[in-house]
């Protein structure tokens, strides 16, 4: 190695600006050494899935095409993946405190990149927390509805649970690291109650109804219990979701792209 | 004194794009002039150190040349090219005072968590073995102690096989065993001929590690040369003699002097020019026991970079102090 006569200045930029599945197997790897992340997204849901959706007194009771218990099924599930997409979009607000994303940006990690392999970690995290309610699910023998309806609300839970990386993002750019998991834990309760997870909508006086209908969990907690629910579509939940989507993107674009252009 | 644009002049001469080029750099934050008009070229396999007290401007100077902040004025590269894409290509890497790490890693994941985002890199295990934390692969981020995590920082740093290696503050915290591993472990590596720039303002850093030195004071170069240079740019020798009857007001009154100290036959003057002190006192005196010393890095880096400049440097001009 006899510098300085040898200095190569043609070296390849990396495909996908950094991006790449060894990077996600360990992320992935991080997220289960974390307990409280398993705990608020995993153990959590599942639990309240227990106490809420096996109770006898209805949890048989027809609903659509399946029963209540498998309807809650559905909402603890949509509970579980949102904390788990928040926390994962979140963790940007810990990695900036730590100095991480200063330390990926003097390697050839583009931005873009980063934002991807975040939110391809939040996807992976939901994903445990859909799987850990619906295997409670099949295991107790309460919920009852076709497969492919276990299927099609398993998948639309997940993937909708997207929307809530762009919040996550957005809260992680925006609040210091010490506070950002309070304030999700907070927001994400109040939003699992205006979208109607945790007590049906209709019990609501007529006023806090309309007004939860405009709340950021309202529309995807709509689309995903509409396989099994059935009857009138609204377009006012998609209304709602790409609402909601366009206010946390661009949230989190815009907070991201200040923190990209400082230091 | 060997101005930037000298040394730029040289880079160009060996047919080879400087290492780090800065042309005129102008920096603010917040109303505070970081950098302050800075000009600087690095040759390839120079060893620098960027020496300078809190707040000189080095950390900003370092983040334009990683392209971690953009200049209000002025053109930086780095071989030739931008920052942000010498970062893509893996030419320079950075070593970073503090934080940098995830404390839910272990010391071996970490490495080859940054392996996987370049193209080419060294074996995970060799830059390991040469940061000296073979040892330690299997241990928590969290679990290790400043010294640890800056060896890892520095394994890190290697895995791209940069070109350049940015060092800033390097041993800041480390204890004396801690900072000597370090940098024996940075002295291996800068003998394979790469180029290092680090900031540190401990002087013996720079003097010891350092090829050249470059001092910052209040985002401005005041000095930039070899540790003897600066140390000369000082413009303090102290000249140490034994003599009987010495003229004070003679002494004095030779060029350069600015300070003569006497204490029963001992002298001790304080100069510029060392040289016309000796011929006069060998020559014309019977002193005896004639010692030239140069003062200290240590003074030279307070006289240059110390607010009380000015006072420091019209010591007592032409006067003799008498014990």
């Amino acid at each position: 190695m006899s510098r300085p006569m040898e200095i190569k200045l043609s070296r390849p930029v990396p495909p996908l600006g950094g991006f790449s599945l060894g990077i996600i197997k360990l992320e992935a790897r991080r997220i289960l050494r974390n307990r409280r992340t398993l705990i608020s997204t995993v153990v959590i849901p599942v639990v309240f899935f227990l106490i809420f959706g096996l109770n006898k007194a209805y949890s048989n009771l027809r609903y659509g095409n399946g029963n209540l218990s498998a309807f809650i099924m559905v909402s603890m599930a949509l509970y579980g993946a949102v904390i788990a997409t928040t926390s994962g979009g979140a963790m940007v607000s810990v990695e900036r405190a730590l100095g991480w994303s200063r330390q990926l940006r003097i390697t050839p990690l583009s931005p873009l990149s980063y934002i991807s392999i975040k939110m391809v970690t939040s996807l992976l995290l939901g994903l445990i927390s859909v799987l850990a309610v619906f295997i409670a699910g099949i295991v107790t023998h309460q919920p009852s509805m076709p497969v492919e309806i276990w299927i099609i609300t398993g998948v639309a839970v997940w993937i909708g649970s997207l929307l809530f990386t762009a919040f996550g993002l957005f809260l992680g750019y925006l609040l210091p690291s010490e506070n950002v998991m309070q304030v999700l834990g907070f927001a994400l309760m109040l939003f699992s109650f205006g979208g109607g997870l945790f007590i049906p909508l209709s019990q609501f006086s007529h006023s806090l109804r309309t007004a939860a209908e405009f709340t950021p969990l309202y529309g995807l907690n709509q689309l995903v219990h509409f396989p099994i629910i059935g009857g009138r579509f609204r377009l006012s939940w998609i209304l709602n979701l790409v609402g909601w989507l366009a206010i946390f993107s661009s949230g989190a674009i815009w907070r991201f792209s200040r923190d990209t252009s400082r230091v | 004194m060997v101005g930037g644009e000298e040394i730029h002049k040289t880079a160009e001469d060996a047919h080879l794009p400087p290492a780090v080029r800065l042309q005129e750099i102008y920096k603010n934050f917040r109303h505070v002039q970081a950098i302050d008009g800075v000009t600087l070229a690095i040759k390839p396999g120079e060893v620098v150190a960027l020496l300078g007290p809190n707040g000189a401007g080095k950390t900003s100077t370092i983040d334009i040349i990683l392209g971690l902040s953009k200049p209000d004025s002025g053109t930086v590269s780095v071989f030739g090219i931008a920052p942000v894409q010498a970062i893509r290509r893996g030419l320079i890497s950075a070593v970073m005072q503090n934080g940098g790490l995830l404390k839910d890693l272990t010391v071996a994941e970490t490495v080859e968590y940054t392996s996987k985002l370049f193209v080419t890199t060294r074996p995970a295990r060799e830059v390991m073995e040469r940061a000296g934390i073979t040892d330690i692969a299997n241990r928590l981020v969290a679990k290790c102690s400043g010294g640890e995590q800056q060896r890892l920082r520095f394994a890190m740093a290697l895995l791209s096989d940069p070109e350049l290696i940015i060092l800033d503050e390097p041993t800041q915290g480390m204890d004396v065993e801690g900072r000597h591993q370090f940098w024996q472990a940075i002295r291996d590596d800068a003998s394979l001929g790469r180029t290092i720039l680090f900031a540190t303002h401990y002087l013996q850093e720079a003097d010891s590690y350092a090829d050249r030195v470059v001092l910052m004071r209040k985002g401005k170069i005041v000095a930039d040369g070899t540790a003897v240079e600066i140390k000369s740019m000082g413009k303090r020798k102290v000249v140490r003699a034994h003599l009987s009857n010495p003229e004070i007001s003679v002494l004095s009154a030779i060029d350069g002097v600015t300070e003569v100290v006497t204490q029963g036959e001992a002298i001790t003057i304080t100069c510029s020019e060392s040289d016309l002190i000796a011929r006069y006192l060998l020559t014309q005196t019977n002193a005896k026991n004639l010692e030239i010393s140069s003062v200290g890095l240590e003074e030279a880096f307070l006289a240059l970079t110390g607010e009380s400049q000015q006072s420091s440097w019209a010591s007592s001009n032409n006067r003799g102090i008498l014990p």
